[in-house]
């Protein structure tokens, strides 16, 4: 055995030089931690497990994207469309923010559980809190790029919070955007910050870490480590457990990603940002909700930002406001009902959050946002004094609690159950079922091409489909000559040629579908005011997708003799409002089917639907196909982890 | 040791390999999709053909078209351009090829414009700009010069200016790519 004694001394004389070897095995293999560790302390290296993934897939995004108001949008439709696997990279980045914040909530949620901010971990929690609030300014920034109406009108919004302070928040608002509102300039800054903050992270992670290794791990009993007896070398022990609740994590990530990818989004992202029309519902993503109920619940615009920032600010002041000098919540039985309490107070300000700021929805909140402060400025207080805690055990080695992680995927799945956030208007859809839907859902392309013959004869003389390309027909089933010939058949503005004159040409696969109107002024004045929208993304970018957009063309109805009409305008029983610009299009016959479909205004409709869905999302058929491969790789990668798990920790239980 | 303890261990250290090597090939085959994001993107790779009208293009004049982001020299050669080109001794030359494989019609010589050595454009196209020694064209970066070919005759490019795909359409159309 020559060979591995000659690596040996390599690494040696590296190490004697540079002791970055040492360190590595000192922090993450022969790291002394608690034996008693149960799954709620898997979310730490989850969670920086999230952080490189959002680097990574961030890294690559940033690559293709581009920093400016009048491409953003579009960009960012190029990376789900024509990048190679740009939408499995970008849905990771969208959606790993959610599980990135979800996996470091429920870090939260334990650390103040288990008291892991009492002495002599304070600066620990210090660090995180800071993690943490660098981690929603990087969210909160991210959402902003992809350039969307709830991109524009969340930074708007957050953006103007600083104009609440006196005297210098106006500047402080304008220094922000660069100009007198959200702009160009305030983009292009977010973009290049969102790029840094997680560097800075990155660095600050290191700093957890160093102070968590100089301090040790908190345990779920809250006791000091007596001695060796009461600890197990980090490798393999939890390097094992933490890759099983890697596995884990993965499968509710995997079916986000490649089933419901924009389940914790808003459709109005995939409207382009218009400064001119603010959405009906502005409502942040899902994990700032708790603290937008806070704000919305002080009446006044001051009181309300500063709630809002105390709301994390107190965290920091935990180490004093709870003096208990247990640690635990297992031994304090009142603190753990407070404990609970506070975490369902937490949800409820999400809710309330979530809802429209009316009605009963504003006591819910004021009462929920009251709880939030009562908690940390008098109960825990009061209880540090008061309560009578249990007998501490005498040492770790003693009891080895059972692990909660069915516990905590629950807590993720409820989180991440589709929320509450849009109140819908109208009468209720109706739910159709799609070829699509499901694990293996597919696209039918007999029926997508019947759909593009609705929208070439009726929808195009109105719509847009800028997103749309001739040469993306090819996977409806034509030849690349059908193509071509589709392409030929409309005239495409082009130029200048070498005399500088713009001229019309053929249609090319590589072109646009065409627009009906040179511009969006033209297609108000064509249609009394109100321009058509743009059909690429209309699916994605309404709530309630294709089910919304097949009752709105089934929708049309007499007008109710108790309804005001204004002049111009449709009856609609689904549209908002009940008043919609565009005439009743979609009639028996309104086009004739080559495949001898029954051609009655319902499949109609239906059809045009599903080519409406794949224009939205020409890679639903990819993403669920290599979705069951990647969840069935993740089953088998999470089971040989938990049997390796069983057996490292045979011998410690 | 005892048998069973053997056996626990050994099994132990299969779930171990067999659990690494999962894992491994799962993270080798995550990497996929962010390396080939890198390689050209659908709309890039649609826009790789481009059709080029060559009626205004006179005998002995030339035109630069851009195909992939690079240029395209199409040139019209006069006879004694072709004459010239044809009667070369293949064998005395850096990159042997004759004239005819590296045209369709002898009138019309298509080549991208990148010089073989490091990437520079080669001057030649328009009538004022040196051509070299050998009537072609002459690459200022590192002087290199191509004959009415576009082969290599002198300086440190390694290769002749390379041909692209083209089919004529018709007579006085062809598509490049
Ligand atoms: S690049 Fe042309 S001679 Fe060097």
């Amino acid at each position: 055995m020559s060979a591995p004694g000659k690596l040996d001394k390599a690494l040696d004389w590296f190490d004697s030089r540079l002791p970055i070897i040492s360190l590595m095995k000192h922090s993450a293999v022969e790291y002394p931690t608690p034996k008693n560790l149960n799954y709620w302390w898997n979310f730490g290296s989850l969670a920086g497990f999230m952080l490189v993934m959002m680097i990574a897939t961030g890294l690559f995004l940033a690559m293709q994207y581009t920093p400016h108001v009048d491409m953003a949008f579009n960009s960012v439709e190029r990376i789900m469309r024509d990048v190679n696997y740009g939408w499995l990279i970008r849905y990771l980045h969208m959606n790993g923010a959610s599980m990135f914040f979800v996996v470091v909530y429920i870090h939260v949620f334990r650390g103040l559980y288990y008291g892991s901010y009492k002495p002599p971990r304070e600066l620990l929690w210090w660090i995180g809190l800071v993690i943490l609030l660098l981690m929603m300014g990087t969210a909160f920034m991210g959402y902003v790029l992809p350039w969307g109406q709830m991109s524009l009108w969340g930074a708007t919004v957050i953006t103007n919070l600083f104009s609440a302070f006196p005297v210098v928040g106006e500047h402080i608002v304008t220094l922000l955007w660069g100009g007198f509102s959200v702009d160009n300039p305030t983009l292009n800054r977010f973009f290049v910050l969102h790029f840094l903050l997680p560097f800075a992270i990155l660095g600050v992670v290191v700093l957890h870490v160093w102070a968590l290794h100089t301090v040790k791990s908190n345990n779920p009993l809250g006791i000091d480590v007596n001695g060796p007896q009461d600890t197990i070398p980090f490798h393999p022990y939890y390097t094992v457990k933490d890759f099983f609740g890697i596995g884990v994590f993965l499968i509710v990530y995997a079916v986000f990603v490649f089933w419901y990818p924009n389940v914790l989004g808003h459709p109005d992202n995939y409207i382009p940002a218009n400064p001119m029309v603010t959405p009906p519902h502005i409502v942040p993503e899902w994990y700032f909700l708790p603290f937008y109920a806070i704000l919305r619940a002080v009446p006044d615009k001051l009181m309300g930002v500063l709630a809002m920032f105390g709301a994390i600010l107190i965290l920091f002041a935990l180490p004093w406001i709870d003096s208990s000098p247990v640690r635990s919540g297992t031994f304090r039985p009142w603190f753990k009902k407070a404990f609970w309490l506070f975490v369902i107070d937490c949800f409820v300000l999400g809710y309330a959050g979530a809802m429209p700021a009316e009605g009963v929805w504003i006591t819910v909140g004021r009462i929920a946002a009251g709880y939030y402060f009562l908690h940390f400025l008098v109960i825990l207080p009061l209880l540090a004094r008061f309560e009578k805690t249990l007998p501490l055990p005498e040492s770790i080695a003693a009891p080895v609690l059972k692990g909660t992680a069915a516990a905590a995927l629950a807590l993720i799945a409820f989180i991440a159950a589709p929320g509450p956030a849009h109140a819908s208007e109208g009468a209720a859809l109706r739910q159709q079922s799609w070829s699509w839907q499901g694990a293996f859902g597919a696209y039918d392309e007999a029926q997508l091409r019947r759909g593009y013959q609705v929208y070439r004869e009726v929808c195009s003389a109105c719509h847009s489909m800028n997103l749309v390309h001739f040469r993306n027909l090819s996977r409806l089933g034509y030849t690349e000559d059908a193509v071509k010939e589709f392409a030929a058949s409309y005239q495409v503005a082009d130029g200048p040629d070498d005399n500088g004159d713009m001229f019309d040409r053929k249609g090319l696969p590589s072109d646009r579908f065409p627009a009906p109107f040179p511009n969006e002024q033209a297609a108000k004045a064509a249609n009394g005011g109100a321009a058509p929208p743009d059909l690429s993304l209309i699916v994605k970018a309404r709530e309630g997708g294709p089910d919304y957009v097949f009752s709105l063309l089934t929708g049309f109805a007499p007008q109710p003799p108790d309804h005001e009409l204004p002049p111009g305008k449709y009856y609609n029983t689904v549209f908002p409002g009940n008043a919609i610009s565009m005439p009743p299009q979609i009639s028996d016959g309104v086009v004739e089917y080559a495949d001898g479909t029954a051609d009655n205004a319902e499949q109609i409709a239906r059809d045009v639907t599903a080519f409406l869905q794949w224009a939205a999302e020409p890679e639903l058929e990819e993403r669920h196909a290599m979705g069951v491969k990647v969840v069935l790789f993740l089953f088998v990668f999470t089971a040989l982890f938990y049997a390796l798990k069983r057996r490292v920790w045979a011998s410690v239980h | 040791m005892s048998a069973d303890s053997m056996k626990d261990a050994s099994r132990r250290d299969f779930l171990l390999h067999a659990a690494t090597a999962v894992g491994v090939a799962g993270a080798a085959a995550a990497a996929w999709p962010f390396i080939d994001s890198l390689n050209p993107a659908a709309d890039t790779r649609a826009l790789s053909s481009i059709e080029v009208d060559l009626a205004p293009i006179a005998v002995g004049m030339a035109i630069t078209v851009k195909w992939r982001g690079k240029p395209v020299f199409i040139r019209h050669r006069t006879a004694a351009e072709i004459a010239a080109a044809e009667s070369v001794e293949v064998d005395d030359l850096r990159d042997p090829q004759p004239d005819s494989a590296r045209v369709t019609k002898p009138g019309w010589l298509i080549l991208v414009g990148v010089c073989t050595h490091l990437g520079c454009v080669p001057l030649g196209q328009k009538p004022a700009d040196p051509r070299g020694d050998f009537g072609g064209w002459f690459c200022p970066c590192h002087g290199s010069h191509y004959d009415t070919s576009g082969r290599i005759r002198k300086g440190p490019a390694p290769k002749n200016l390379e041909v692209p795909q083209y089919t004529f359409l018709t007579d006085t159309t062809v598509r490049i790519g």
